[in-house]
């Protein structure tokens, strides 16, 4: 074993000095932290906000962002996907839910039934899908029809010639999707695969929204899709349309806000009935246009303005 | 210990006419609770090893009764979050982890030996202590990494060269996992050809050996257990890699026909999925049965290699 634990000590040395390296790192940012903290001391009141892993980013951008203009409140916001969302509002155990659909029906008797009262629903924002290719693919527009070729499981499509595209690299489409717990991965099964079908096995299943784009400007013969905030110079955004052959629509504010850019979604936070004068006063600083900047910012559609 | 000491008859006399200074109860207490706090150390990791195993085991087992094993083992549908039907076959998952690990191998071994060989046999004294520093740095390097170096740097490389479409595959993987298991083979491997007897070397040079019948004939065979070992390690350190090959495989559930092909591996499903998956529900378990499988596939790879370092002890 001599061989061995020769070895394992320069290991173990080396991983030492590396581990107080970065607990000197910690230290010193945990100093910054509490420095910063300390002013805010006194009574702060928290808000829990649980739900849609989308709007994770955005949720903790905008509390973050108020926590500046309102140091007494902390929202504290956590993701885990919409349905853990809904089922928490229902059980009661968060202030505020995230949800990036609406709610069911029967959601909303359960939690009427809970709390005495129907969920009050704020729309706070919308999030356009985009697809997005290579830039020397020389295709700009696609059907709903054919993106469900294209990922379902026995879909008919795998060869750009079949979408009429010709790519110096190579005839196989590379499909580029997420991890299958993803909310964008749901979202995309429900509005372009179907509800009840599941995906084509073989497609490249990245872990972040950001990693779709970067994987897509890297490999000509790419398609994937991902929030439309991801949009780098070194892709090209594809219209879309429902139908073959139909009005193709660019995502952008102004598309998603007519409805005509098929893969929009609203964004939603809803609270058990009528929400407590601290939580009312978050949720209108998120409706107000500070509030919808962080929105536009964090690469969301925010909500347009009233006139 | 003072038992051992009156047996003798010459310090029983001795003893006799200048009593031995004997410790306090206090100091014999001490020494006693040391011991047991080191012999309480010497077995901790065995109690970690097993309660690890447990708390995975507890973890994936209640699945076991609602899975039909032969589908999870030998299909490839992996489909833990379908509406319609889940489905949970990890065969694409296993032949990923296989593909990448022995391609690996395939890459690191002659490498890795061929440095052992060097170290031990041709280089001198200064140049061997830089070229071992500079091999342990490259042990130290954290696998995120080597992650970062596949996602951007070798993608790239691997596109230019091979003209291929996709860069992230089971080559760039294996390029990747055989960077990092070297430093583990010129280590244990160097170890074990300095372990070979110098009246070897005597008899072979005696002989009119050539330095490559030295080396081949003689050396290689007579360090052919240690080298063995440092070649298990090297593997088991590649199956259980995560982060690099989460980044380098292209994560794809596929059985590749070549080289250039994306696959997944078991490890970075684990990592992908475990994160946002609800405790308790059936895709969790499979998970935690995932790791149960890896466990027991390193385990088995570290067994062997402990086996192949005992066979060295003995000759």
């Amino acid at each position: 074993m001599n061989t061995l634990t020769k070895y394992d000590l320069r290991t173990a040395i080396i991983s030492t000095l590396a581990a107080g390296l970065i607990l000197l790192g910690c230290g010193q940012k945990e100093g910054v932290g509490t420095d910063g903290g300390a002013k805010s001391a006194g009574k702060v009141t928290s808000i829990q906000n649980i739900g849609s892993d989308t709007m994770v980013n955005l949720a903790q951008a905008w509390a973050e962002t108020y926590h500046q203009v309102d140091p007494s409140v902390s929202v504290e916001v956590s993701g885990g996907g919409s349905g853990i969302g809904v089922a928490a509002l229902i059980n009661g155990t968060c202030e505020i839910a995230n949800s990036s659909r609406a709610l069911e029906p029967e959601e909303i008797q359960k939690a009427k039934s809970k709390h005495g009262h129907d969920p009050k629903e704020f729309l706070v924002g919308w999030d356009a899908l985009a697809i997005y290719v290579h830039t020397s693919n020389p295709i700009d527009e696609i059907s709903i029809e054919e993106l469900s070729d294209i990922y379902k499981e026995g879909g008919s499509i795998d060869k750009w010639s079949q979408l009429g595209s010709k790519l110096a690299g190579g005839e196989e489409i590379i499909r580029v999707s997420r991890q299958n717990n993803s909310g964008t991965y749901h979202y995309f099964r429900e509005m372009v695969v179907g509800k009840k079908s599941d995906f084509k096995l073989g497609s490249r299943d990245m872990n972040g929204s950001k990693d779709v784009v970067e994987l897509v400007s890297r490999t000509p013969n790419a398609i994937g899709y991902s929030g439309l905030g991801y949009k780098t110079d070194k892709v090209k955004v594809l219209k879309v349309s429902k139908k073959k052959g139909g009005p193709y629509v660019a995502p952008s504010i102004p598309t998603t806000w007519d409805k005509s850019y098929p893969i929009a979604r609203p964004m939603f936070m809803y609270t058990p009935g009528q929400p407590s004068p601290h939580v009312q006063k978050y949720i209108d600083w998120i409706l107000t246009d500070a509030g919808q900047a962080v929105v536009k910012d964090s690469g969301y559609v925010p909500l347009p303005k009233k006139q | 210990m003072a038992n051992a000491v009156r047996e003798t008859p010459d310090t029983v006399a001795s003893t006799r006419r200048t009593p031995r200074p004997r410790r306090g109860n206090l100091g014999i207490l001490g020494e006693r609770v040391i011991e047991v706090l080191i012999h309480l150390c010497g077995i901790s990791a065995m109690i970690f090893v097993f309660a690890i195993f447990f708390f995975v085991f507890r973890e994936g087992a209640p699945i076991l009764r609602k899975l039909d094993l032969g589908r999870f083992f030998f299909t490839q549908t992996w489909y833990p979050t379908s509406l319609n039907t889940p489905r949970y076959g990890v065969g694409a998952l296993i032949i990923g982890t296989f593909s990448v690990t022995v391609l690996a191998m395939l890459i690191a071994v002659p490498f890795g030996i061929g440095a052992a060989v060097f170290l031990s046999e041709f280089c001198g004294k200064k140049m061997k202590e830089t070229l071992k520093i500079t091999i342990e740095l490259l042990a130290a390097i954290p696998s995120v990494v080597w992650g970062f170096i596949g996602l951007t740097v070798l993608n790239g490389v691997i596109q230019k060269v091979f003209n291929v479409q996709v860069g992230l595959n089971v080559l760039n993987a294996a390029i990747l996992l055989a960077l990092m298991s070297v430093p583990i083979m010129v280590s244990i491997g160097e170890d074990a050809l300095k372990a070979v007897p110098d009246s070897y070397r005597e008899a072979g040079i005696a002989l009119g050996c050539t330095k490559w019948q030295l080396i081949w004939r003689l050396l290689l065979p007579a360090a052919k257990n240690g080298l063995l070992a440092a070649v298990l390690l090297g593997v088991g350190r590649a199956v259980g890699e995560t982060m690099a090959v989460l980044m380098a495989t292209g994560h794809s559930v596929n059985i590749p026909h070549s080289i250039f092909d994306s696959v997944r591996t078991l490890t970075a499903t684990i990592a992908a999925e475990l994160g946002e998956t609800a405790e308790g529900s059936d895709h969790y378990r499979v998970l935690f049965l995932i790791g149960i499988l890896l466990f027991t596939m390193t385990f088995l790879v570290n067994l062997l290699a402990d086996f192949a370092v005992k066979g060295i002890r003995k000759k």
